[in-house]
């Protein structure tokens, strides 16, 4: 009647659900991480499917940059200012070339002057990560207990996003720097205006996850006489997790962000930020080093992606529907 | 079974209504239920027979009347844990194995780790899963996760179980292998139990005695006591008593008001039966 190997086909086989199939990358290490037992065939013959997809998918972007490219050159395309050639597009395999060039005249690779900053940044970027999240569930889990907290104080929390990130910054650095000791300091207020950007999300979603638990789970816990504490910890925290690893999907790269652009009004030359504005002084004479840039911080920003992936099928146990 | 407890549960006067305009869903419900019986609250949609479990369970406060559980309020009976419920669903945790399911309540209870899962092993033979500790309620049939649901409400070894069409959503082979191995579990746990259902054959089946109940407002038309021999086996549903007792709960349904848009089902013909 119940049949072992079934269940491992539905248990293996979670649908691609994290809503960014297009980033097959993201899902490969997803079953690479193998939370739900062991290697079986069919998660091999998956985890070889997505890697092929994910490859096709990036030779077809390369095709349609390349190929977008070559139709410009080939018809002359003008659209105002914008010219195609080396300049405005460069080749991609240029762009990657560039990463082993060295960064100006007899100094480092660019690849390596990269990594360095791509590690600054994502130490400030993980800080804020943690801050926010920290943050964006204590909030939300005050606020969740409450519908007159939540119509008070979620206006000013989303107010608090419709200000550009470009203008709270610069007023973080003056704020908080000068408070921060010596260890912390610029690096320290960069992480909290990434926090800034991190903690939205998970607040909003914490409050819809805590809330948003089946009553018949909650008539059960009121059955056993349950404490408001035991119902928090045994019914609506791992009841919200979902929801919270949503948001926390979102907060990820928004963290990186939100790091690349603290470091601007920080004044921060060790990481991305500080790259960007570099290479973009010296664009006319090397366009494929801000591109190369612009990759590196794509790259952080899907790796703490990835990073976010990997702890829930970690930590979330839940019917395969539910989990992405 | 004690003499010091003559009743399990004692209901007086139970009167619910909702709402400021007041609807009544239940008026003036007298019931004794005694220790070891198996009380089935039969009646069309909307009785109020669902509501009348939850006044029992605390789950509902009743806007006037009497609710004695093991002499005690409905209140201080459920901060004692003196009753488990199962609903239609399962209502599992999702994010736990069957063991730490049925563990929930003994956690909450403050058991340590060596006696819940000393429990656990037991309850997992009452309910015939050894072997599926470990699996997720998602990698369970319906039947299997109410079965999980009923061990869950046994765990704390209740005097009370209260089940609210539990079967309901089950097909009627799985419901009848269910009801066959509810009885091997009362007889087992010496419990008192509380059924709701929409089934006549099912509370024929299962009962001591059949309460029926009619609608607007929720009332208690008829108590039918079921005489059939225990313990019931497959064979009861062929004896000829058994089919007396069916058409008379029928009829019994009938008297009670049943009205335009619902008629009492036919036993046999209860599959898919759904609660509103």
């Amino acid at each position: 009647m119940f049949d072992p190997a079934a269940r491992k086909e539905t248990g293996g086989a979670a649908p691609d659900t994290d809503g960014c199939g297009g980033i097959a990358l993201m899902t490969i290490a997803a079953s690479a991480a193998g939370a739900r037992g062991t290697l079986g065939r069919g998660r091999l013959r998956n985890a070889a499917e997505r890697a092929g997809l994910f490859l096709a998918v990036l030779a077809v972007l390369w095709g349609l940059w390349e190929g977008f490219r070559a139709f410009g050159e080939a018809v002359d395309l003008r659209a105002g200012q914008f010219v195609v050639n080396d300049r405005t597009m460069p080749h991609l395999h240029d762009i990657v070339a560039q990463l082993f060039e060295p960064s100006r005249r007899n100094g480092p690779l660019l690849i390596g002057v990269l990594w360095d900053a791509a590690l600054f940044t994502a130490k400030e970027a993980a800080a804020g990560f943690l801050l926010g999240a920290l943050f964006g569930l204590a909030l939300g889990t005050a606020l969740a207990h409450s519908g007159l907290l939540q119509r008070g104080f979620v206006p000013y929390i989303v107010a608090s996003q419709t200000v550009p990130i470009l203008a709270v910054a610069p007023m973080v650095v003056v704020w908080v720097n000068p408070r921060l000791p010596p260890g912390l300091r610029d690096w320290g207020a960069v992480a909290v205006i990434s926090a800034y950007l991190t903690f939205f999300p998970v607040t909003i979603n914490t409050i819809r996850g805590l809330t948003s638990v089946d009553p018949r789970a909650l008539e059960l816990m009121r059955s056993y006489a349950a404490g408001a504490w035991a119902v928090l910890w045994k019914l609506r925290f791992p009841a919200a997790l979902p929801f919270i690893f949503a948001a926390l999907k979102i907060a990820a790269p928004a963290s990186v962000v939100g790091a690349i652009i603290g470091e601007l009004p920080a004044s921060i030359q060790a990481g991305l930020g500080g790259a960007i504005l570099n290479f973009n002084q010296y664009y006319i004479t090397s366009p494929p080093s801000l591109w190369a840039t612009n990759l590196v911080a794509a790259l952080l920003g899907i790796s703490f992606f990835l990073a976010v992936l990997l702890a829930e099928r970690l930590v979330v146990r839940r019917a395969p529907e539910h989990v992405g | 079974m004690s003499e010091s407890r003559p009743a399990v549960v004692a209901l007086r006067g139970v009167t619910k209504s909702f709402g400021a305009g007041g609807v009544t869903a239940l008026q003036s419900i007298d019931l004794e239920v005694q220790p070891g019986e198996f009380v089935s609250l039969i009646g069309p949609s909307g009785c109020g027979k669902s509501t009348l479990l939850r006044i029992v369970g605390d789950l509902v406060e009743p806007t006037a009347g009497e609710v004695v559980v093991n002499g005690k309020s409905a209140r201080q009976a459920r901060l004692d844990g003196d009753y488990g419920i199962v609903f239609q669903d399962a209502v599992l945790y999702d994010w736990r194995t069957v063991a730490r399911n049925i563990s929930l309540p003994l956690e909450l209870l403050g058991w340590d780790r060596a006696r819940r899962a000393q429990r656990v092993r037991e309850l997992l033979d009452l309910v015939e899963l050894r072997g599926f500790e470990n699996h997720h309620p998602w990698q369970l049939s319906g039947g299997m996760q109410q079965r999980v649901a009923i061990a869950r409400a046994l765990s704390f070894s209740p005097a009370l179980l209260l089940m609210d069409e539990p079967f309901g959503a089950l097909d009627e082979m799985t419901r009848e292998r269910m009801n066959a191995e509810l009885l091997r579990i009362w007889e087992r746990s010496g419990s008192t139990v509380v059924f709701v259902t929409h089934s006549i054959s099912e509370a024929v089946f299962l009962s001591t005695r059949v309460v029926v109940m009619s609608r607007r407002p929720g009332r208690i038309a008829a108590i039918v006591d079921i005489d059939l021999p225990q313990p019931r086996t497959a064979d009861t549903r062929e004896d000829p008593r058994f089919f007396e007792l069916v058409t008379e709960v029928r009829d019994r349904l009938r008297e009670g008001g049943l009205d335009e848009d619902r008629t009492a089902p036919d036993e046999g013909e209860l599959v898919g039966e759904e609660a509103p």
